[in-house]
């Protein structure tokens, strides 16, 4: 676990945040403002603000329960929130659905991995290249000129984003039959073929060995550098996000307790307490 | 690339079986091999496996469970039929106007299809299939309330609800005639479905169906089937793509029962009840769900098995539903399972 990476330095910007200074005088990709949601009487998650730099990849940590995955249901809307606004790229994302916010920018992966497992990988990936591709469903039946140029295209396209990862041997292997580390690695390239702006992955180090873990560290920072987009990762893995993370937040109770560079975080009081527990008194 | 290609070889050799069926069928016809009966059942079989590939797309491929098709059958056979009946002085061609019958069967199945696919596309898993057994059953007690008639001045259609109107109250000029008498359905249809033109539609649906799954719109259907909430997170359009298979699986069978409903001369909406829904239902669950050449085979055979066991006697339905079972013990068992993925694994290795 030796791999290292040279992180950007952290600038304040006025929401509070820290962003990448390289991203200071571009649009933040991702903002968000007093951002919550309520289950009933539950605050799930209350006033997050969080900005996200266009090419940082930022953390967002906390102990189990915490509003991790809440935040990024949020973030992508399969929970509408109920406080707050979340600006993408300065647009308001107020009333769109989940669809319509993968085709503003924003693509995701799931803590509970959600591949389409009876298609084969290479058409799972193609599924993600949907809205790329743009012919009719009557062009598909006739198989019209259009169909076969656009086919080709996509298995092209779709065999380029899996050799991000060396699976394009793997694009006939039906996708629920591959092992865990691979379905993960499977959903980081299908979000990818939606062509996004922001990445949300959720866990993506759960369940693979420390070699797998380092590798797609590796990976991460790979994807950022040659898509040139922002990524936001849930992660437990400490070494992980301590190593690629730029900027961290961290959560507790679905209350941000702290935010700042991984050196920050490691030092903060809060934080400490949050995960283990308050010092007793002699 | 491998799977892709064998995929497509899959998709040619359900057409070239399909049709080395017809011209083997249509050599023992020619031959007059055939007795009456089993000539009687040739447009049947068509127009029930065009029934079942056309379920398929729903079940199998977009995944919700559908207890109403026969319906959209019911609508296809008198619609195709009121169509085939009027203008068959304008038309004097039968094969064109079986034609035009299938596709008007076609579009109207399509707009009930649209129509009901509004509301029961919003529901999930059980709920859906209650409520299209629901819509089943409202298409059939309404085209039991339908007198249509035609004369020069064109076609006359009465809604016939509190049972107090018959055929007389159509008004039809001199040389009018009824072609829908309420709850005594389509009687003096001319029959002019043919074996030809159902092998036509046979083929027409598995081409529309099978190229669908190939393109990106019958992705998009099979990812919804798969995990809806992953389709949505990639940009897919739910709805949308719902509503897409739905509407196109309820157009075919629409002319699946022009089909079915031309090569009748008479016929009452009492015969695409739920039991019908449920025996196609049959066809594509012991065909595989999903799997389109399955589905046309387990049509013909589980078609032609009632007929076959008529030396049973009394005990046919008994004999047929035992059969199923067997059936459907043998192809879920491990066993065979094993015996299958044996079978693929030396193939396999026979083409490295």
């Amino acid at each position: 676990m030796s791999f290292s990476f040279e992180r950007g330095k952290l600038a304040a910007v006025p929401s509070g945040s820290v962003i990448p200074e390289r991203d200071l005088d571009k649009t933040p990709i991702l903002e968000t403002r007093h951002l919550g949601i309520d289950f009933g009487g539950l605050h799930a998650v209350q006033d997050f603000n969080l900005t996200i730099g266009r090419t940082e990849i930022a953390g967002l940590i906390g102990p189990n329960g915490a509003g991790k995955t809440t935040v990024f249901n949020l973030l992508t809307k399969v929970y509408q929130p109920t406080k707050g606004t979340i600006l993408l790229d300065g647009n308001d994302t107020a009333g769109k659905t989940t669809e319509q916010i993968n085709r503003m920018g924003i693509a995701r992966t799931f803590q509970n991995i959600r591949l389409f497992n009876n298609l084969s990988v290479e058409d799972n990936v193609k599924i993600g290249l949907h809205n790329q591709e743009g012919y009719s469903m009557f062009t598909g039946i006739l198989r019209l000129p259009n169909y076969w140029k656009q086919e080709k295209a996509a298995h092209e396209r779709a065999l380029e984003l899996l050799s991000i990862f060396e699976m394009q041997d793997q694009a006939g292997v039906r996708a629920g039959s591959l092992p865990y580390g691979a379905q993960r690695r499977l959903e980081i390239v299908r979000a990818l073929a939606t062509n996004p702006s922001v990445l949300l992955l959720d866990e993506p180090a759960a369940g693979m060995n420390p070699s797998e873990t380092a590798e797609l560290m590796e990976n991460i920072v790979k994807i950022r550098d040659l898509f040139q987009i922002a990524v936001v990762l849930i992660e437990h893995d400490m070494n992980l996000v301590m190593n690629i993370c730029e900027g961290i937040c961290v959560l507790n109770f679905g209350q941000v307790i702290a935010k700042g560079s991984p050196e920050e975080i490691q030092a903060n009081p809060a934080v400490i307490e949050a995960y283990l527990g308050r010092k007793k008194e002699a | 690339m491998k799977t892709k290609k064998k995929i497509a070889w899959g998709d040619y050799i359900t057409y070239i079986g399909v049709t080395a069926a017809f011209i083997a069928v249509t050599a023992l016809k020619n031959g007059g091999a055939l007795n009456r009966s089993q000539l009687g059942l040739l447009v049947p079989i068509c127009a029930y496996i065009t029934m079942a590939i056309s379920l398929n797309l729903t079940v199998g491929v977009l995944g919700e469970l559908s207890l109403g098709h026969a319906g959209f059958m019911s609508i296809g056979a008198f619609s195709g039929i009121i169509a085939a009946m009027s203008l068959s002085e304008l038309i004097p061609s039968a094969g064109v106007r079986m034609a035009i019958a299938m596709v008007t069967g076609a579009v109207f199945a399509g707009i009930f299809g649209f129509l009901i696919g509004i509301p029961v596309l919003r529901l999930r898993g059980d709920y859906l299939a209650i409520v299209t057994l629901a819509f089943g059953e409202i298409i059939k007690e309404l085209i039991n309330c339908l007198i249509v008639g035609y004369d020069s001045a064109g076609l006359h259609i009465l809604i016939n609800f509190d049972g107090s109107k018959t055929a007389s109250d159509l008004e039809l000029l001199e040389g009018g005639k009824a072609i829908i008498k309420g709850a005594q359905g389509a009687v003096g249809t001319k029959t002019i479905a043919s074996f030809t033109a159902g092998y036509i539609l046979i083929m027409i649906a598995l081409f529309i169906i099978l190229n669908l799954i190939r393109s990106r719109a019958g992705r998009a259907i099979m990812a919804i089937r798969d995990n809806r909430i992953a389709a949505e997170s990639v940009g897919i359009e739910i709805t949308k793509y719902k509503m897409m298979a739905f509407v196109t699986s309820a157009a075919i069978a629409g002319a699946a029962g022009a089909l079915y409903g031309l090569n009748y001369s008479s016929l009452t909406a009492a015969k695409f009840d739920f039991n019908t829904s449920i025996l196609v239902l049959v066809f594509v669950v012991l065909g595989g769900l999903g799997n389109i050449w399955g589905s046309v085979v387990a049509a013909t055979v589980l078609y032609i098995l009632p007929e076959a066991l008529r030396s049973f006697a009394d005990y046919r339905m008994l004999m047929f539903a035992i059969v199923l079972i067997l059936v459907m013990l043998a192809t879920n068992s491990s066993r065979t399972k094993a015996l299958f993925e044996k079978l693929k694994s030396a193939k396999k290795e026979e083409e490295q």
